[in-house]
């Protein structure tokens, strides 16, 4: 017996742009590659756990290799040390890819003004959504997931690239 | 208690106002030497430097170095003080690293932090900062915000290559070399141990650290005291605020003033409520690196309950703040105790459910018996602390050999391993989360009534109804915002027993409301220096566990 869509449908056929086919395909499967460096990486675990529970959102098959990852989520304070990683790694993530900053430390250096914290990741890698927080509470990560979502589900992902060719970090050469 | 320190070197030291015995540059490395092998210091807990270049008196010279040190029964603390003369344009003073081998890292910090050399150390090169940094950035002329790109990462093989040659290895081209970290799952943050293979045998390591180096120290010196506690959550971010109670805890002892005893006991429950979660990740973490992903949902869903509970009380989960300097920042709400019934409850259910999985499992047992093994001596002279030292089967713990707050009238047991691997790290944990939970009945049993901060109006601030109705309470509030409580000029080492050890903190300060210097020694960096030894001749699976097992947390590692 058929379940969900299909039982509705049946054998007939439904029309739509590609790109909103693959949007709506890639909305529900994000990898995620954890940059997780410090205390925002503390909140990921819960927000991969039982009770906030990101496979709802489906986006639980974390990877840890970038090569196997679409998005991003550097949670935790990127270091002067730490950014070319961070870059390499960005580097080698396959298009189309998405990052989101997480915690006031990515987004801005929060409160470590000082001689060893990247003052934002934005000048290092481009970013696409920030979330707000030391560290953000799960809501606010997934409420960047659905952000996230809603932009591929908008996007124009075969026509148009998505490749940020202006952006120029301060270790691009 | 340094009896044969005081014969040999009389005349040669000077004890100054802060009890610190100032030895010569010249006699120091025998003095330390003298302290260990004849008097018993055996434990050397930090060294760090101070530069007095603003300092509002006077000093000898710009630059002292400072080492503190622990007798056998971990009782007795002595800090030594060096201060540096200038050697045409160059600071140096003798290293001490083949005296303790937790000088090693240490030394390599100040060299790191402050540019001081030390002769004759195996490896004097950077250890926070990156192979690019420029300048000392803890010295007083560095400008705080001054950062510098770091364009490569280092290749660690100046490091590596005389260490394979220690081995007796003339060419590496059989050997496979490999990263593991500090992108890596089971890197725990940010930690990077590069290491050559045999196959599948760890031939040598080296470990670099200050991927997560934020500057910590650094900031302390333009924030009040108050101001700085914010920035302690986040150097042991799985257990916040015991970070909070040590910092106010060594503030407190520098101002000289006992808390309340509502608030002492009120430290103790939430301090021990903070051991058991920080327990609970590192566990969780462990087991999930071996493979054991069920036990990672016991055990990590009970924080969630504490969570929920510290929000209540703190308002906030992760990084709670919740300690101010003369106590606590809110009492106990209502129905708190009830929560915290229920925290338990999970917590303990938690822990039966993981136990009755891995307790008796052969795969567990085989995976953990007999890895990386570390024996006593090697812990004390690694500088180990915590649960890390008492799995090697040393007694060691600052709540029973210097019992502060209640400790002493609170009966807990301190859970020791025989072994030093793997499993005795994650037993003793089991069973500190049992003693811990332990002491939260009793000291909610026995909770006083009374206040929760001290009343003196130079150290708390009012009550905002005295804020808004007189002018006492409103300039009161407004001087202690402004700034700061003002600590009389002392320079202290204070330390409390924290999930993963003796944190402490050594506080230089010139009488403001801001410290002139904040030094934090955390556990884990100790331990992270001892890793390279430990992985060596293991395999690389295993290498996963020694890290989890020792709970290296990177937020205090790097600072």
């Amino acid at each position: 017996m058929a379940v969900g869509a299909e039982a509705i449908f049946g054998d007939s056929v439904v029309t739509t742009k590609l790109d909103s086919a693959i949007g709506w395909a890639r909305e529900s499967s994000m990898w995620p590659y954890i940059f997780g460096t410090a205390c925002c990486a503390i909140e990921f675990m819960s927000v991969a756990s039982s009770k906030f529970d990101i496979s709802r959102f489906g986006a639980e098959v974390v990877r840890f290799s970038p090569r196997q990852a679409d998005l991003m989520i550097v949670a935790g304070t990127i270091s002067y040390k730490q950014a070319p990683v961070l870059k390499k790694i960005y580097d080698q993530m396959p298009e189309p890819k998405w990052v989101v900053s997480m915690g006031a430390c990515a987004c801005s250096g929060g409160f470590y003004d000082n001689y060893t914290t990247v003052q934002g990741i934005d000048s290092i890698i481009p970013v696409d959504v920030y979330v707000a927080g030391c560290p953000p509470r799960p809501e606010a990560l997934i409420d960047a997931l659905i952000q996230i979502q809603e932009q591929q589900a908008k996007e124009e992902s075969i026509v148009k690239d998505r490749i940020n060719t202006k952006f120029k970090g301060r270790l691009d050469a | 208690m340094h009896s044969h320190f005081d014969t040999k070197f009389k005349g040669l030291y000077k004890k100054d106002e802060n009890g610190i015995f100032v030895v010569e540059q010249t006699f120091i490395k025998a003095a330390i030497k003298c302290l260990k092998e004849e008097d018993g210091f055996h434990f050397l807990a930090d060294i760090t430097a101070i530069d007095y270049l603003e300092f509002k008196k006077i000093k000898l010279t710009r630059f002292a170095i400072v080492y503190i040190l622990r007798d056998n029964e971990f009782k007795n603390t002595i800090t030594l003080k060096v201060y540096i003369e200038e050697d045409e344009g160059d600071l140096h003073v003798e290293s001490i690293s083949d005296i303790f081998f937790s000088a090693n890292w240490a030394e390599r910090e100040v060299w790191d932090q402050y540019g001081i050399k030390f002769l004759n150390h195996p490896n004097m090169k950077r250890v926070l900062n990156h192979k690019e940094f420029e300048g000392h950035p803890l010295r007083k002329d560095y400008p705080k915000t001054k950062g510098q790109l770091c364009t490569k990462t280092d290749d660690l093989m100046d490091e590596m290559i005389p260490r394979l040659e220690q081995k007796g290895y003339k060419s590496h081209n059989d050997l496979m070399f490999l990263n593991l970290g500090p992108a890596h799952p089971a890197s725990h943050g940010t930690i990077r141990t590069f290491v050559a293979l045999d196959g599948e045998n760890i031939v040598s390591a080296v470990s670099e650290i200050g991927y997560l180096h934020r500057g910590f120290e650094k900031s302390c010196e333009d924030h009040t005291y108050n101001q700085i506690i914010p920035y302690t959550d986040r150097l042991n971010y799985c257990s916040a605020i015991l970070n909070n109670i040590a910092f106010a805890h060594t503030v407190e002892g520098m101002l000289g003033v006992t808390i309340p005893e509502r608030a002492q006991f009120i430290r103790v429950i939430i301090g021990e409520l903070s051991r058991v979660i920080d327990h609970l990740v590192c566990l969780a973490a462990n087991l999930v690196d071996m493979g054991a992903l069920t036990n990672y949902w016991y055990l990590y869903n009970p924080r969630e309950a504490v969570y929920d509970l510290l929000s209540k009380l703190t308002g906030a989960r992760l990084t709670n703040s919740y300690m101010r300097i003369g106590g606590v920042a809110h009492d106990f709400y209502d129905g708190f105790e009830e929560d915290l019934a229920g925290c338990i409850k999970e917590i303990e259910q938690g822990m039966s459910d993981t136990l009755n999985l891995v307790e008796h499992n052969r795969i567990f047992h085989d995976r953990t018996q007999n890895v990386g093994i570390v024996s006593a001596e090697e812990a004390i002279n690694s500088g180990f602390t915590g649960p890390n030292l008492r799995a090697s089967g040393v007694a060691y713990d600052l709540r029973k050999t210097n019992p502060y707050y209640f400790y002493d009238t609170l009966d807990f047991d301190i859970a020791i391993g025989s072994v030093g691997d793997v499993y005795d790290r994650m037993m003793v944990r089991f069973e500190e989360i049992r003693q811990s939970i332990s002491i939260i009945h009793q000291s909610m049993k026995i909770l006083p009534k009374g206040n929760i901060i001290v009343s003196d109006r130079a150290i708390a601030l009012p009550k905002k109804q005295n804020v808004y109705n007189d002018i006492e309470g409103l300039m009161g509030q407004f001087k202690l915002i402004m700034d700061g409580v003002r600590v009389p000029t002392r320079e202290y080492y204070g330390a409390i027993e924290a999930a993963n050890g003796e944190l402490g903190f050594f506080i230089v300060s010139d009488g403001s409301g801001t410290p002139y210097k904040v030094k934090v020694r955390p556990p884990c960096f100790p331990a992270m220096s001892a890793l390279p030894k430990m992985l060596e001749e293991g395999m690389i699976a295993d290498s996963v566990l020694c890290l989890g097992s020792l709970n290296i947390i990177a937020g205090e590692l790097d600072r």
